[in-house]
């Protein structure tokens, strides 16, 4: 059995930063996560971010992953296992992992989960054909192995995801013919949807799709217009000739560990779906286990990584490491996390967050 | 279909090397997915579904869902999305839910 | 309606339009940029404090066009693609519209290029001025395009002919 201070499942923008934040009081940290590499969902992120110049604000993910990768591979307080899937948390806080196909126990003092979340699916008929993906695993073809997915494509959805993929399709040199979203609005910022828009992507709010067409892979979509009861308007159907069908309808987070763990959770549409109850440090209801990121509610990176940074800062505290500026550190921390969601784009993510900060 | 040029992006590949689909020899670059090797070459399909045999494709791409499960040398449930690729890989369409030899 | 196909309405661009005493007197920044959201890369970047210090990092920006020279620094680094730098100076009948662009491939010196509007429909032809990129842009290029002047407040994009 493997000791360390703390463990840290997910590698993605809230463990890195976590990890580092927790290192560098002192802490022994041990980070895990199921690719061979480090950077979660970062290491696709051509586009450049938004927030403050301190958040990174301006850059590219792909850089800030990076960065965050290297950070943490050179810091000789942080032992890394990539390729390392944990199976399992169990009742007396030791937590089992695959790696290399043998099977690693660890028993950490204090564990920060940061596992993400996963995309989900969207009910129509046909929706199972080979041609439609999520947005996400679209840009994880497109910008990880500059592959395309197929030639023509409709893009569902016109949040940040579902636009900034577009953006990223064009890009590549791949057409995108729509994006539909069934809310009235936009929910992507604005200046992200202009900017395809202007590229000759025409976004159709109050559409959804109604079928997907095809034998054996997609081979063309049939979308709607909405009223404002959500119903579809018989006779505005329109036939659009794709290959390609983007699911990009929202992520959940990804929470099986915390149910493992017995920690209280809690259904909140605002957070994406089940997330835990925790208190102000980011700490769950079973003593030492906390979260960050988009498992504790779907967010964005920035304010993952602010999370992650407020996680690990905790951890370490807890354990008894501290430093002179410990204090600043963490108010720095709130103040960016509270700005990033002080505007009117936050308000759906507090709504959730009171729902679930004890 | 492969993406030449980028605007942002430098696609770093490892070696050429060949693989077998369905016994039909491909080629791909070691270190990519097996879902990207085979997508660089029009495939999209990567199993049947258990009960109504339908095609089934890649969903998620990022080893969570379980949608792209392959026969990979023999053996089955490998998801091709993060499961990298090798010279002389033999890759099969998985039909059933596979048994180990 | 911006929020519903994402074009600005001609009332939104009114909102950050320079004066026209101002498009008069040489290049100038407009920040097409109407939702409040957390981001502040555009007011650090300005060197003249030509673009108002943030109280709340989900201000707009706010550009004071008699401080601003059109440099083009916070046209480069605004995440969102949504600054552009306007020159109604440039000759008799033309005006110069500097504009990010993050496509392959890049236009070539001199070339006549499709101008696209913000609903991305061709209204015209431009011609390109200069083309500035390079590694400290980061993939971000800039495209200078000479349009006919009654086009400066239209034209935020184009089409390479031929290509897409």
């Amino acid at each position: 059995m493997r000791q360390t201070e703390i463990c840290i499942i997910g590698g993605g923008p809230a463990g890195l930063t976590a990890a580092l934040k927790a290192a560098n009081l002192g802490a022994s940290v041990t980070v895990i996560d199921r690719n061979d590499y480090l950077g979660g969902q970062l290491i696709k992120q051509t586009h450049r971010f938004f927030g403050s110049k301190q958040q990174r604000a301006s850059e590219r993910g792909i850089n800030i992953a990076k960065e965050l990768a290297e950070a943490v591979h050179n810091h000789d307080k942080i032992t890394v296992f990539t390729g390392a899937t944990v199976l399992g948390y169990y009742k007396d806080g030791v937590i089992t992992v695959e790696h290399n196909e043998k099977l690693i126990t660890i028993k950490p003092a204090k564990a920060i989960v940061a596992t993400g979340g996963a995309e989900k699916n969207l009910l129509f008929p046909n929706n199972d054909l080979p041609g439609i993906y999520g947005a996400g695993a679209v840009q994880t073809l497109v910008n990880v192995y500059g592959v395309k997915p197929g030639k023509r494509v409709l893009m569902v959805g016109a949040g940040n995801i579902g636009v900034i993929v577009s953006y990223q399709l064009l890009q590549a040199g791949i057409e995108v013919v729509a994006i539909i979203e069934a809310a009235p609005k936009i929910g992507a910022y604005w200046v992200h949807a202009s900017k395809v828009v202007r590229a000759g992507v025409p976004i159709y709010t109050k559409h959804t799709i109604k079928r997907a067409w095809g034998e054996k892979e997609v081979a063309g979509a049939t979308i709607v217009q909405l009223d404002d009861n959500w119903q579809p308007v018989p006779g505005t159907e329109m036939d659009l000739d794709v290959d390609v069908i983007c699911l990009s309808v929202g992520l959940s987070p990804l929470t099986e560990l915390l149910w493992q763990a017995g920690c209280e959770m809690k259904f909140v549409p605002e957070l994406g779906g089940h997330v835990p109850i925790r208190n102000q440090q980011l700490e769950t209801t079973v003593a030492g286990v906390y979260v960050a990121g988009d498992v504790g509610g779907i967010e964005e990176a920035s304010a993952a990584m602010m999370e992650g940074a407020l996680a690990g800062l905790n951890a370490a505290k807890a354990l008894g490491y501290d430093a002179p500026d410990f204090k600043e550190q963490q108010a720095d921390v709130i103040k960016e996390l509270t700005g990033l969601r002080s505007g009117p784009v936050g308000e759906k993510i507090l709504h959730g967050m009171a729902k679930v900060v004890r | 279909m492969r993406i030449n040029e980028h605007p942002i992006l430098n696609f770093e590949k490892g070696s050429k090397v060949k693989f077998y689909y369905n016994g039909q020899a491909l080629e791909g670059y070691e270190g990519e997915t097996i879902a990207a090797a085979l997508h660089a070459n029009g495939v999209r399909t990567m199993r049947e579904s258990i009960h109504l045999h339908r095609p089934r494709g890649l969903f998620c791409n990022i080893g969570n869902c379980s949608s792209c499960l392959m026969v990979v040398d023999g053996k089955p449930n490998v998801r091709v999305c993060v499961e990298k690729l090798r010279a002389g890989m033999y890759v099969e369409t998985q039909k059933g839910k596979g048994e180990l030899k | 309606m911006l929020a519903q196909n994402g074009i600005p309405t001609p009332k939104d661009i009114a909102q950050v339009m320079p004066n026209a005493d101002r498009l008069a007197k040489g290049p100038v920044a407009m920040a097409e940029c109407f939702q409040n959201i957390p981001c502040d890369p555009c007011y650090h970047s300005c060197k003249r404090q030509a673009i108002q210090p943030f109280k709340d990092i989900n201000e707009r920006p706010q550009i004071d066009h008699q401080k601003c020279n059109g440099c083009g620094l916070c046209l480069m680094r605004c995440p969102g693609l949504a600054i552009f730098i306007i020159d109604e100076t440039y000759s008799e009948q033309q005006a110069l519209v500097k504009l990010p662009y993050e496509y392959l491939p890049l236009p070539g010196v001199g070339e006549v290029v499709a101008a696209v509007n913000r609903a991305g429909e061709i209204v015209g032809e431009a011609k390109v001025v200069k083309v500035q990129s390079g590694q400290n842009l980061d993939g971000t290029s800039v495209v200078w395009l000479a349009v006919p002047k009654d086009l400066s407040m239209e034209v935020r994009h184009f089409k390479i002919k031929g290509v897409r």
